[in-house]
């Protein structure tokens, strides 16, 4: 039987809102590519930054390699044999391979403090060589391929001593051959008794690779798994399977006319997207990260291109090229990165809400301050930002004051159709579930409602269609009540086709 | 009442306490220089202070409006120096052409400005770079078309509006408002109005406290950037205009360095380096507390070696309280 080299218990993190990790807990084995999955916000990279000191746990125990540690920054994880491999690749891009295998480690001259760069080249040649990498060691970082930088990653990390090496999503960006290199060195490393935890939403990978899963689901742990014991409905189960309870304020409301049709709209992101959503729905878009949701809407609001296809607001065609042209089409976005996008945060709340909305409040060359004070004012408290006063700061509120400010921006827009990308990523339940109702009251008034999000429940409660995307494309499409949430999220990780139950 | 509520909010508290600290600086400063030097507080020293800051004031208006952006100008020195000297040579040319030789310059002025608008706004190049460029482009041309050498200038009118007073201060005991003054004054009005009153102005504010949200709430980003570099080189056009006055002749280096000081009037008023925040009525006071330190530290026969280096630390201290008042 194979020992236990790493032991996670009991870990636990809140973040403003959220509990991100609830009595989390993994166990791997030395030796052993040991697959973590869950659905997106399951907490599954949380908790491997705890693990990599990125992140300190409110509680909890974690034991490596026989002793109990305490990892206080990603540093110190290295000097105890733990690396991590990201997601986004940060290696320093004008420095040489070489450079970047021993960064932070370079070899020195003697006691001096003098480089020596030819030792280190030699040295990174040796390892290059073991790994079968056809790479120079003096070559530019930028020169390579993600897939060169991701393996010259996991060089440098099993050259400083690595027996845990954490990849989260390191397929995401390759290509099938670049994997199938890929998973010929993760076998090699497990030969050296490396152990690898390898996080993944492609079901074919883990069951390609993976000796163990282990499922999370809301921050906690569900259960460990070894492969052969399980199937891929099962491992879906496990990832989905929580109790639904209904409390989401769905209200039926009349389905009208299309406002917004979209036709095989096609750019660098997705392709083909064909669908429509009518006055008084709303339309869920669910799909893993990266599957090309926020990508479609960032298109039709004029924030990105699009290459081809057609956009027809209320039965005309409409051509956008920015923001303002989406605007003046009725057309509003809440973005899913609120600070980024959504609010300017050095300013009041008067202010952010009458951005759009300026022309409005003008009397002939000004503004009228008392006209845009008032009118602000109302919608605001309609629903009820909470707030010291008009002028307070956006950047003072709360994540759910902050995204209700970027609602009531885009209200007094009277918009036709309104685009919510993850309304309610990083706000508390009580502000949630007041978004929830304030979307059932837009889709009254006549508005028709797109809503993105990652939340499976929230998708499935709220949502007359969902739309479901991978890779790009729209996988398949479903009505309410007329699906499990197994189905969709098989959907979202499969390529099948489903059928378009819609006339 | 409704406004009173909103005027006693934690914010506001500390955004007037802000204002009043910067205000009470000024004031103490005035204070302890008026105990140390009895001339301080003459009717001559003061009009004197403030033709001083007259120059610096409204190019400091200027950039304002470019910080809030997020942005910076390197180049409002030549600039100047331009619309000097080309008055100064319609001027001598035929002497009679006051306000046609005034306009031209401050005009010559923005169009030179264009470029950085246009390096900034539409080339996406960093300000600090295209607003570098244009300071060598536009010396250089403020050299060649002036030939190198200073321009006299003996049009009543133009020397007025840098040494003239609104009345004559002999009739009045000392007490007049110098024509300079009374230029800053109206460029503090309107560029305040445009600034808080209109649409432009909130665009200002928008695109440099963040970029991607003004854009996503449907402004055109790159216009608005290029507008404000447009306006503030029509400010230096102004200043240099004012200066040449003073002067009574178009220096094709005139105003060298005035860049430095302008941006320090800013900062020390409470502008935002990161954009989005500032006040004109912070730089105003800005300008003062640094005209009052010069006019102050040269009456008390301090070296100007030492100005410099209290200006230096007055600086990091206006910042400084600028971070702590914003953390709270």
């Amino acid at each position: 039987m194979q020992e236990e080299l790493l032991r996670m218990e009991g870990i636990c993190k809140t973040f403003p809102g959220v509990k991100a990790l609830d009595e989390a807990a993994i166990t791997v084995k030395r030796g052993e590519i040991h697959a973590l999955m869950g659905e997106n916000g399951a907490g599954k990279s949380t908790l491997m930054k705890v693990l990599n000191g990125l992140l300190e746990p409110d509680k909890g125990q974690i034991w490596f390699d026989g002793e109990e540690i305490h990892v206080e920054n990603p540093a110190a994880a290295l000097k105890k044999g733990i690396a991590m491999i990201y997601q986004e690749l940060n290696p320093v891009r004008d420095m040489t391979v070489a450079e970047n295998i021993f960064l932070g480690r370079e070899f020195t001259r003697g006691k001096s403090f003098i480089v020596d760069k030819k030792k280190g080249e030699e040295e990174a040649k040796v390892l290059l060589e073991k790994f079968q990498l056809d790479v120079k060691p003096g070559a530019k970082m930028r020169g390579l391929s993600i897939a060169k930088m991701q393996m010259i990653e996991i060089v440098k990390a099993v050259s400083s001593g690595a027996k845990l090496i954490v990849m989260d999503e390191p397929t995401s960006s390759l290509t099938d051959d670049e994997i199938r290199v890929l998973f010929g060195k993760i076998m090699e490393l497990k030969k050296e008794q490396v152990s690898v935890v390898y996080i993944s939403h492609r079901m074919e990978e883990i069951f390609e690779i993976a000796d163990t899963v282990t499922v999370m689901r809301d921050g906690k742990f569900i259960d460990t798994k070894r492969i052969d014991e399980i199937d891929k409905n099962a491992l879906i189960h496990m990832m989905v399977g929580r109790e639904l309870s209904n409390i989401f304020p769905k209200v039926s409301i009349e389905i009208k006319e299309p406002l917004l049709e979209v036709k095989n709209l096609n750019s660098r992101r997705f392709s083909d997207i064909t669908f429509h959503v009518r006055r008084g729905e709303i339309l869920g878009f669910y799909g893993l990260v990266g599957a090309g949701r926020s990508e479609i809407f960032k298109s039709i609001f004029g924030m990105d291109p699009y290459d081809s296809g057609e956009i027809v607001v209320e039965g005309k065609t409409v051509h956008i090229k920015n923001p303002h042209q989406a605007i003046e089409a009725g057309i509003a976005m809440v973005t899913e990165d609120r600070k980024e996008y959504g609010l300017v945060l050095c300013r009041s709340i008067r202010e952010n809400i009458a951005l759009p909305n300026l022309d409005h409040f003008k009397k002939k060359l000004f503004l009228d301050g008392r006209k845009e004070e008032k009118e602000c004012k109302s919608i605001a408290e309609k629903i009820s930002v909470k707030m010291s006063s008009m002028s307070q700061l956006a950047g003072n509120l709360s994540g759910g004051n902050q995204q209700k400010v970027v609602l009531s921006k885009w209200l007094m827009q009277e918009p036709k159709i309104l685009v919510l990308d993850e309304p309610t990523r990083g706000i508390d339940v009580g502000a949630k579930a007041e978004i929830h109702s304030l979307m059932c009251e837009f889709a009254k008034q006549g508005m028709a409602i797109v809503m993105i999000s990652s939340e499976l429940p929230e998708v499935m409660g709220m949502s007359d269609r969902i739309m479901v995307m991978g890779e790009g494309k729209i996988k398949g499409e479903f009505r309410y009540g007329e699906y499990s949430q197994d189905e969709i999220l098989a959907c979202a990780l499969s390529g099948k086709e489903y059928v378009n139950n819609e006339q | 009442m409704n406004n009173k509520k909103a005027v006693l909010s934690n914010e506001n508290i500390a955004l007037y306490l802000r204002s009043y600290a910067l205000m009470g600086i000024f004031l103490l400063m005035c204070i302890a220089f008026a105990v140390a030097s009895p001339t301080f507080l003459t009717m001559s020293n003061i009009i004197g202070v403030f033709r001083q800051i007259s120059t610096n004031g409204i190019l400091a208006i200027g950039m304002t409006l470019v910080i809030i952006t997020g942005g910076i100008d390197l180049s409002i020195g030549p600039l100047a120096a331009i619309a000097g000297v080309v008055s100064a040579m319609i001027l001598e040319k035929n002497p009679d052409l006051f306000i046609p030789a005034v306009l031209s310059g401050i005009v010559a002025a923005a169009i030179m400005s264009m470029w950085t608008g246009f390096l900034v706004a539409k080339m996406r190049i960093a300000p600090f770079i295209a607003s570098l460029s244009t300071m060598s482009i536009a010396k250089g041309i403020a050299l060649l078309i002036a030939d190198g050498v200073p321009h006299t200038i003996s049009n009543e009118s133009y020397i007025k509006l840098g040494n003239g007073y609104l009345w004559d201060p002999n009739k009045t005991g000392g007490l007049s408002i110098p024509t300079p003054v009374l230029v800053i004054f109206i460029v503090a009005i309107v560029i305040g109005i445009i600034l808080y009153k209109t649409k432009y102005g909130r665009h200002i504010y928008a695109v440099g406290g963040n970029e991607n949200a003004a854009i996503a709430s449907g402004i055109n980003a790159a216009r608005v950037k290029f507008c404000t570099y447009v306006l503030n080189g029509l400010l230096c056009g102004i200043a240099g205009i004012v200066l040449a006055g003073r002067i009574t002749s178009g220096q094709p280096t005139a105003a060298t360095g005035y860049e430095m000081d302008a941006i320090t009037a800013v900062i020390v008023g409470g502008t935002s380096m990161t954009g989005g925040v500032g006040k004109i009525g912070g730089t105003i006071i800005g300008a003062l507390i640094i005209g009052v330190l010069n006019n102050g530290l040269i009456l008390m026969g301090v070296s100007s070696y030492y100005q410099q280096i209290i200006k230096g630390i007055i600086i990091a201290v206006a910042v400084l309280l600028d971070m702590k008042t914003k953390k709270n």
